[in-house]
């Protein structure tokens, strides 16, 4: 466990530090993630503590975001002004993003033909 | 006598780091109970009540922001090695992203220039001011993606955070009734569509529905932020002249 969250710590600080050096356009912790990601590819497997790390951090991502959401309460005036723009790009956004992915899968699984491992 | 000394104690604590993390950490598992109480209605969303009751408390003891984040910070930290975690659900999905390659490429460029443009053009349409058009643009990748991403490109982290707390819950809300309306009946493609437009709010919620929804959910998360970070920069160079 404790090995596996050093893991990700180092993904990450390599992420970051590679973003800053490079001044490369993505975050330093997405890169970190594809760096794992290829990591495990790699090595073709995955360790058992690195699972309890992600696991442990992943069971309580709601919790994580709480902080920063909070931060909002410094915002309350601007988003008292733009009310509308704001909460109709975020809903009707998620709507049109919603029907235009699930309409773009299906017709490329029938177009490709593509078959599913039933479960 | 009673009463300066329940001061000295809150004059402590209200500067310490420990109080403002511990409270964190218990209206989360108070908005956990209520939630589970609730059995599992997506009204009562967690994020939601947390954040209400967290304001609510803020705001009757006057505290600033940056005094709470001062102990919410120890929690807002594990982001990072969170988002590098989101590796593990992806790897864990590596037999299907191989067998379905090409549908689900697709599919994750066309969702997520869809989700960018989408909040671009109502957000401009509807008269938003121009930092609040770049703290929307990120909405529908996973928060640090988001954050990190705003304020890249002249948004404010914090709005960016409300945008994707509000598409989250409201994609968590109007899943099931819009798949049902297009007839979408394939659990993996009524996943992937909800972890593409409302990103791990829209997972958890996918995960309650089944394993194969759940699972694509987690994976097109895990795209969509890969894909949201090296799409943003490009269409908002592309599309500049209009913004």
């Amino acid at each position: 466990m404790v090995h596996g969250f050093a893991l990700l710590l180092v993904c990450q600080l390599i992420g970051e530090v590679a973003v800053k050096a490079l001044s490369l356009p993505v975050p330093g912790p997405l890169l970190g993630m594809l760096l794992l990601f290829a990591g495990l590819l790699v090595r073709g497997g995955l360790p058992d503590a690195l699972r309890d790390a992600a696991n442990a951090l992943l069971r309580h991502l709601m919790l994580l975001f709480i902080p920063a959401i909070t931060g909002v309460m410094m915002y309350f005036d601007r988003i008292a002004r733009e009310w509308l723009p704001f909460m109709a790009a975020c809903i009707g956004g998620t709507a049109v993003t919603m029907i235009a992915t699930a309409l773009t899968l299906r017709w490329m699984l029938r177009v490709t033909g593509t078959t599913r491992d039933p479960e | 006598m009673g009463d300066v000394g329940l001061f000295r104690v809150w004059v402590f604590l209200s500067s310490s780091p420990l109080l403002w993390l511990t409270v964190t950490v218990l209206v989360y598992l108070a908005a956990l109970w209520l939630y589970a109480r609730s059995g599992g209605h997506s009204l009562v969303n967690p994020i939601l009540l947390s954040v209400a009751g967290l304001v609510g408390v803020l705001h009757f003891t006057a505290t600033p922001y940056p005094v709470y984040f001062e102990g919410a910070k120890f929690v807002h930290f594990l982001i990072g090695p969170a988002t590098v975690a989101l590796a593990i659900p992806l790897y864990a999905q590596l037999e299907r992203l191989k067998s379905m390659w090409l549908p689900i490429g697709v599919a994750v460029v066309v969702g997520s220039t869809v989700a960018i443009v989408s909040a671009l053009a109502i957000g401009r349409v509807l008269g938003a001011s121009h930092s609040t058009l770049m703290s929307l643009a990120p909405k529908s990748s996973t928060l640090p993606i988001a954050m990190s991403l705003a304020e890249q490109i002249g948004g404010v982290p914090a709005l960016a955070a409300m945008a994707v707390a509000v598409t989250g819950i409201s994609g968590a809300m109007m899943a099931q009734p819009l798949l049902n309306l297009l007839r979408i009946d394939d659990p993996a493609v009524r996943g992937f569509a909800v972890g593409i437009a409302s990103h791990a709010i829209g997972t958890a919620r996918a995960m309650q529905v089944g394993t194969v929804n759940g699972a694509f959910a987690a994976l097109a998360l895990a795209l969509n932020a890969v894909a949201t970070a090296l799409l943003i920069p490009l269409l908002i160079g592309v599309l500049r002249p209009l913004l």
